[in-house]
């Protein structure tokens, strides 16, 4: 799923100081998961904030949701009649949510609490790691599982490269090199064959290349 | 066993179901300080609530950084609860340590009362 870390408190104080009512609008999907804009995380931010600008002498009103998903009308719908009282929100949400929200409320200032990373997993409580770069086009079939595209720091579709060392990434030693990974599953699973056969140049063009992407899917149209 | 009187105990089963929230709200409604009584460290009868709970404090300290609060006025201490005396000498020093502080800054000059 989607994964963000809080931003900043002081960041934050930065984006509302100018207002006097805040509503403070949390996500109970992907970023509940990984800890960054939740309901506790709205009731913790909320605190905070109050807790600042009392001491600062500064009237703020802080308000507190979360709704279900901010990537959904239906759920956005249900601040239509609560968000009329606040001067500008801070989304908790991913930046797909904080986006719909602002369309959703063209009049109202929609600011980001969170800054969202990356498509991953939580590997253990209070890790969470990146596996997936949406490219579009997924061609784990070949590459037992393990995608170099999110995995490997130069996404390279023909690795490894030279900067590969001890099964680790020229990068960063705490990373382990994408295509030591794939090598080594690919060898567990009997398919190094797949390994010896050249990826054909990938089309970036279903990835971020063509521009803002779309899924049509008819059957579900309306 | 007495301990300073101005010290409110609220009981919970083990310091690992202490969230962050908590020890925050504790500050926002004017407590001057807060400070968790966990079990002694290798002693939790749930094997890392205590150590749960000294990550969230530490955590409760960095929010409180940021917003210009003195983290000091969220501590965590272990003693094991057969320990009666230990616990009033930490109330006594920790009631010391938040008087040097002074009242908690959030309350407003007229809300500031005697806290002790």
């Amino acid at each position: 799923m989607i994964m963000a870390k809080a931003k900043p408190i002081e960041e934050i104080i930065d984006e509302i100081k100018e207002f006097k009512r805040i509503l403070i609008a949390g996500c109970n999907g992907c970023v509940t998961v990984c800890e960054a804009g939740g309901m506790k995380e709205v009731e913790v931010l909320a605190s905070a904030l109050r807790m600042y600008f009392k001491k600062a002498g500064q009237d703020m009103e802080i308000g507190e949701i979360s709704l279900t998903r901010q990537c959904d009308k239906e759920y956005i719908k249900e601040l239509r009649d609560g968000i009329g009282k606040y001067d500008a929100v801070v989304s908790l949400a991913c930046g797909a949510g904080v986006q719909f929200l602002a369309e959703m409320y063209e009049t109202k200032p929609i600011l980001p609490g969170v800054d969202t990373c990356f498509i991953g997993v939580t590997e253990e409580p209070g890790v969470w790691t990146e596996r997936c770069a949406a490219c579009g086009e997924c061609m784990l079939a070949s590459t037992g599982g393990i995608c170099p595209i999110a995995r490997c720091s130069k996404r390279m579709a023909n690795g490894p490269c030279g900067g590969s060392s001890d099964g680790k990434c020229e990068v960063n030693k705490e990373i382990a090199c994408g295509w030591q990974l794939i090598y080594d599953r690919l060898k567990a699973l009997g398919q190094l064959d797949r390994f010896e056969k050249p990826v054909s140049p990938k089309n970036w063009k279903t990835s971020r290349d063509g521009g803002p992407r779309k899924i049509i899917r008819e059957v579900s149209r309306q | 066993m007495s301990y300073p009187s101005n010290i409110r105990i609220v009981k919970v089963p083990c310091t690992g179901s202490v969230a962050p929230i908590h020890l925050l709200r504790t500050l926002e409604k004017g407590a001057d300080g807060v400070f968790v009584a966990g079990c002694l460290e290798g002693d939790c009868h749930y094997q890392a609530g205590n150590l749960r709970a000294r990550k969230r404090v530490d955590y409760v300290q960095e929010i409180l950084k940021s917003i210009g609060i003195e983290p000091e006025r969220v501590v965590m201490y272990n003693l094991s609860a057969g320990e009666g005396p230990r616990f009033a000498e930490i109330a006594v020093e920790m009631t010391e340590k938040i008087r040097q502080l002074g009242p908690n800054p959030i309350k407003r000059q007229g809300d500031v009362k005697e806290t002790a």
